[in-house]
């Protein structure tokens, strides 16, 4: 057998400092996101913005397991946004269902429509399968648009405001008011976010880095590679999906732009500004895009402007993102967190 | 019946054939070297019987299950395990992790009991288990790449090149573990360029060239035959 003194590596980190900081940072990354949310509110410029950032946070939470962690660029994710949200609304103006019910449907409704797309999607590498992605998010569009009877077509859905959402023991949420609703809606993101640590301290977590990192080593070590990629994508469908039923709750509308390229597109920017394949990262992108956007529409209708520079600069000089280089910087003294 | 039967295996890239009309078996406990020169065909062999070449024929059998038809993953949870010559470590996860890995496609629920049993073969691991796989030496990396292969406890290892890039004394370290693999019952199909070392470990050697199989013998013998190295294994 090996012997320490042997086997021992010239760089081995100490079992100490930076390294149980990384670690216990690690280990507390849900309640510090969840203590940071908790504070949103009243740190950004309005309480509107905070939700934003709640909602797109956990929508870009749920693209990262797919992009960040398991390897695979999706250009159609809007289409899990976009269905979560519509099959909230719809189900609230159509069929009558409470807000739990409804919020139901639209978790469970877009994790179906992302067992459709990922089971097509995943037979496709590279390239081909952000396309793939791509067409079948404009094919859920398109159905949005012209089924007018169900969405509301081009208008949008109105019409299904959730005034109070009724809880067990006659207590219940008045969902007019902004602080109440932002923290009904935080108690699911941070469900979400508990979820989501679970799933990348589980072994699957492992195996979906596994596969990014290396899908032939994958199958070597005896993984199913096209069932880990396709039970990721559903994943991150029914994150995404119920992002999107918040947003139906927060604005009771659904804009037909929540299922566009471009919701697809700007959860794509946030994840690379934020740091791909980091827990934080995700929060950190979506905030610092939004509060561009907030800031920057002041001053100019053309923030995207702004928006694109700052993006061009990040994947230029900052390709790992503003967590993601945090993370690279710690390293350099020690384990850091992901 | 032998552990593997190989018979008129042949792999292709694309359109290059690599490995042609290639038979052999191995029996249950032993250790089987191939060898021969670079790009002789050897990984092509371990990568087809593994199922990981884009296009192979022929007949591999393992413990009597035809390979062929089933993918990496299903061979994988036969009890075939596989270390790659590539790469090995996944960057990102710990040396616990990677274990896990092994563990998990295999479908072992006792984590801890497992990653105990194997820390007692690679005490340095056990010190490491937190620590991120790709931060260790290249013969750590090694020898977690072997562990992360047996934790399954598999019935058959093939072996790509594992001295490649170690140091001599840690080569002979890991020779004593493939011996006492050996003996608790564990089949090795071992792929070497340090032909020297893999006949003194194996007890069979098998000579591959131009994807062909050339020479087949006691490993000792071969040893023996200086005239045969030269010809097949000479750089």
């Amino acid at each position: 057998m090996m012997s320490t003194t042997e086997l021992a590596a010239p760089g081995a980190l100490p079992a100490h400092g930076p390294v149980s900081a990384g670690r216990a940072l690690d280990r507390w990354r849900v309640p510090l996101t969840v203590a940071v949310l908790c504070v949103l509110p009243f740190v950004l410029p309005s309480q509107a913005l905070a939700v934003n950032v709640l909602i797109y946070g956990l929508f870009t939470v749920g693209f990262n397991l797919l992009f960040g962690y398991t390897g695979l660029l999706s250009f159609g994710h809007a289409a899990f946004f976009g269905a979560g949200a519509y099959l909230t609304g719809m189900s609230i103006v159509h069929f009558g269902f409470g807000w739990l019910g409804a919020m139901l449907t639209g978790v469970v409704g877009a994790s179906l429509l992302s067992a459709v797309i990922g089971a097509l999607a995943i037979r496709t590498r590279g390239i081909y399968f952000c396309m793939v992605t791509l067409a079948l998010a404009q094919l859920v569009y398109y159905l949005a648009l012209q089924a007018s009877g169900w969405t509301g077509g081009e208008n949008g859905l109105r019409g299904f405001t959730v005034a109070r959402a009724e809880l067990i023991g006659g207590f219940s949420v008045n969902l007019l008011d902004p602080l109440q609703k932002y923290y009904f809606l935080m108690v699911f993101a941070a469900l979400a976010l508990w979820f989501v640590s679970r799933v990348l301290n589980s072994p699957f977590g492992a195996a979906i880095e596994a596969v990014r990192e290396n899908e032939t080593r994958a199958r070597a070590c005896g993984f199913d590679v096209e069932r880990t990629k396709l039970l990721s994508f559903i994943l991150s469908g029914a994150l995404c999906g119920l992002a999107g039923t918040l947003s139906a709750l927060h604005l009771s509308i659904v804009p037909l732009d929540a299922l566009s390229v471009h919701t697809s597109s700007i959860v794509v920017m946030m994840t690379m500004l934020g740091g791909a394949g980091s827990f934080f990262g995700p929060f950190v992108g979506a905030l610092v895009f939004l509060l561009i956007e907030d800031v920057a529409s002041l001053w100019t209708s053309h923030w995207q402007l702004i928006v694109g520079i700052v993006f061009i600069l990040f994947v230029l000089f900052m390709p790992k993102g503003i967590w993601g280089s945090l993370i690279a910087l710690a390293r350099r003294e020690g384990r850091a967190p992901r | 019946m032998a552990m593997l039967e190989v018979e008129k295996l042949n792999a292709w890239y694309g359109p290059s054939h690599v490995v042609h009309d290639l038979s052999f078996a191995v029996e249950e406990g032993e250790i089987v070297a191939l060898v021969g020169r670079n790009g002789a065909g050897k990984t092509s062999t371990l990568r087809a019987i593994m199922g990981l070449m884009p296009r192979a024929e022929g007949r591999v059998a393992f413990d009597g299950t035809s390979l062929l038809p089933l993918g990496a993953h299903a061979r994988f949870r036969l009890g075939l395990g596989y270390v790659p010559e590539d790469r090995r470590i996944v960057p990102g996860l710990t040396v616990r992790e990677n274990l896990e890995l092994g563990l998990v496609a295999a479908g072992r629920t006792d984590v801890g009991a497992a990653i105990d049993e194997i820390a007692r073969s690679f005490p340095r691991l056990k010190e490491r288990l937190n620590q991120q796989g790709t931060t260790m030496s290249g013969g750590e990396q090694q020898m977690l790449a072997i562990a992360r292969a047996i934790i399954s406890r598999p019935k058959m290892v093939l072996l790509d090149e594992p001295s490649e890039g170690i140091m001599p004394v840690l080569v002979e370290e890991m020779g004593t573990l493939f011996r006492t693999l050996r003996d608790q019952g564990t089949t090795l199909l071992l792929v070497e360029q340090n032909v020297e070392w893999a006949l003194k470990l194996a007890g069979r050697a098998i000579i591959i060239d131009q994807g062909e199989k050339v020479y087949e013998s006691s490993a000792a013998a071969l040893l023996a035959d200086k005239d045969i190295q030269d010809r097949y294994c000479a750089v």
